[in-house]
């Protein structure tokens, strides 16, 4: 058995597989399988400043491995989620990654502040989601407007902050760069690449808002990559995610230099993903001859 | 699919196949516990295999508490139903269940009636089984060919109605009439339907008409089936007239005619 604990910003995760924003509500729905425990953490579903509706269905699309989704950001707001969601989440013994997103940079700031008062352990901005007409991947493809929505939650909170990158940009290391340099105190990566799929008998797109993520396995070499090369720049942890549904995935994006991973579409499919993923992980680490699931990240040995 | 011990957890034996129509197909699953805790209108998603990235949901057909298994029928529309319907028995199925809200079951002995349109028409069976006699089954299909479950309807001891839009068996046209017409010979007490969109806006809008209360068994694309990924958005009126977003997979996929916004 491996040591899996990793620690990220100063929290102790017991083990580096966390379910992805957006796929896991609010954690309730996973809990008739499995103690919420057995997770290193939990990012919790995307909130805003107030409560939003979120797209017209068909929100979802397959695709070949993987899949496009436009939920568009459903959320009860900050003032539910603080009240009815994080305290049965703060007493599930895992850590909890509060994702937040909101249409200015000051509805972040104020959702962030509201969070400073809560048990929360960690902020993840979300400046990437790629289903929303204002803020979302707005925030997140310049390096100017990522760097203000960064400084304005800076100041809303001491909690430690992860900010949550878009890879529909052409650098996505400058971005990381310019949000470590407002003072995020690590960066998860990638949300959703932005995708679109037609129904031929019908000519419409399958998407009722046209154009959605698109996520699963199909996407993991682009997150490899692009885990690699932010690691690279910044010298702040890096949490990876992109397709990852296996442990041998999970050890991977850590060797391109990611400190943990997060599980998304993988969890649609199978609500075990997360923990087959941590038995994958460890039986991996243990026929390695590999102590300690830590000691992967960053080890690449690029040519 | 690979066999550890998470995989095992959701695997269940198929215990029969049979093909109905052209399209459809009967599928009987294994899964004592799960018979016992299903609900007439719950669903089960299925995965099929081949690189699928999604579940399929399926309305529940037949629940045999006695014989631990559940009954689907399914049409074949694309790659992963057709990967479905190539399983036979002996082989495993992964498969989440039973899933969602069903119906809201009446009186045994109240008047119901129960509308059912193409491959809307299974989950109408088990709600036919439960009320026996005192439930018509009105059932609308393409034509003679794609009609599925008419025996099965009529086993129940219920009255059975079969339309199709060709007249090629049963009565032309739509289900809406005989509809009307059941509900002018005696007001019931229930209407549940499942079908097309518009086979069930109009049952919806015969219920108001009438004052008759109506549950419908919605569809729509599906991603975790719990309740959690929020994809499956169906429009509603909440309590104080304004709208909302429901899921399929956790609110539905029943729902009281109502409160759908059509």
């Amino acid at each position: 058995m491996a040591d899996l604990s990793v620690d990220i910003c100063g929290i102790p995760f017991k083990n580096p597989v966390i379910p992805a924003s957006g796929v896991f509500g609010y954690g309730r729905e996973y809990e008739q399988f499995y103690p919420l425990s057995k997770l290193g953490g939990i990012a919790t579903k995307g909130t805003t400043g107030t409560k939003r509706t979120g797209n017209i269905a068909p929100r979802v699309a397959e695709t070949p491995a993987g899949m496009l989704n436009s939920v568009g950001l459903q959320n009860p707001g900050i003032d539910a989620f603080i009240e009815r969601e994080l305290p049965h989440l703060l007493s599930c013994d895992t850590v909890i990654l509060a994702n937040i997103a909101g249409s200015t940079a000051e509805e972040c700031a104020e959702v962030a502040a509201k969070l400073d008062h809560t048990a929360v352990h960690m902020i993840e901005l979300n400046i990437s989601c790629p289903n929303v007409k204002q803020g979302g991947a707005a925030f997140g493809t310049s390096c100017t407007a990522a760097a203000q929505v960064t400084a304005a939650v800076r100041k809303a909170t001491s909690k430690p902050l992860c900010v949550k990158l878009s890879p529909n940009v052409t650098s996505i290391t400058e971005i990381a760069k310019a949000v470590e340099a407002e003072g995020a105190d690590a960066v998860s990566l990638i949300n959703t690449l932005l995708g679109m799929r037609i129904d031929l008998k019908t000519r419409r797109p399958i998407l009722h808002n046209n154009m959605g993520g698109f996520s699963g396995p199909a996407v993991f070499p682009v997150a490899v990559r692009m885990v690699w090369q932010v690691a690279n720049a910044v010298s702040i942890p890096v949490i990876g995610m992109g397709g990852v549904s296996s442990g041998e995935d999970a050890a991977e994006l850590m060797m391109a230099g990611a400190s943990a991973v997060q599980v998304g579409t993988a969890i649609v499919q199978d609500p075990y993903a997360p923990l087959r993923i941590i038995d994958e992980l460890n039986d991996w680490l243990d026929r390695n001859h590999i102590d300690s699931a830590a000691e992967l990240t960053g080890t690449v040995k690029p040519w | 699919m690979k066999q550890d011990k998470y995989t095992e957890k959701l695997t269940y034996p198929v215990r029969g196949m049979t093909q109905l129509t052209a399209a459809a197909w009967s599928m009987v699953i294994g899964c004592p516990e799960i018979a016992q805790k299903a609900q007439p209108g719950q669903f089960v998603d299925l995965l099929p295999e081949g690189g699928f990235t999604l579940r399929r949901p399926i309305s529940i057909c037949e629940i045999d508490k006695a014989a631990g298994t559940l009954r689907i029928v399914f049409e074949v529309r694309g790659k992963g139903t057709k990967a479905l319907s190539e399983l036979r028995a002996g082989d495993t199925v992964n498969m989440l269940a039973p899933l969602g809200h069903g119906f809201t079951l009446p009186e045994k002995d109240a008047r119901v009636i129960l509308v059912g349109g193409g491959i809307g028409t299974p989950p109408m069976l088990p709600l036919a089984q439960y009320s026996g006699k005192n439930a018509v089954v009105i059932s609308g299909f393409r034509n003679a060919d794609a009609a599925i479950l008419q025996e099965d309807f009529a086993k129940t001891g219920a009255k059975t109605v079969l339309c199709t839009d060709d007249g090629s068996a049963g009565r032309s046209g739509l289900v809406t009439l005989p509809l009307e017409e059941e509900i002018q010979a005696e007001t019931p007490a229930l209407i549940c339907a499942c079908g097309p969109m518009p086979m069930l806006r109009a049952t919806a809008a015969l219920a108001k008409q009438y004052g008759i209360p109506c549950q419908v068994s919605l569809e729509e694309r599906m991603g975790c089936g719990i309740g959690a990924c929020l994809v499956c958005a169906c429009r509603t009126r909440d309590k104080n007239g304004g709208e909302q977003f429901l899921h399929v997979c956790k609110n539905g996929p029943v729902f009281d005619a109502e409160e759908v916004v059509w």
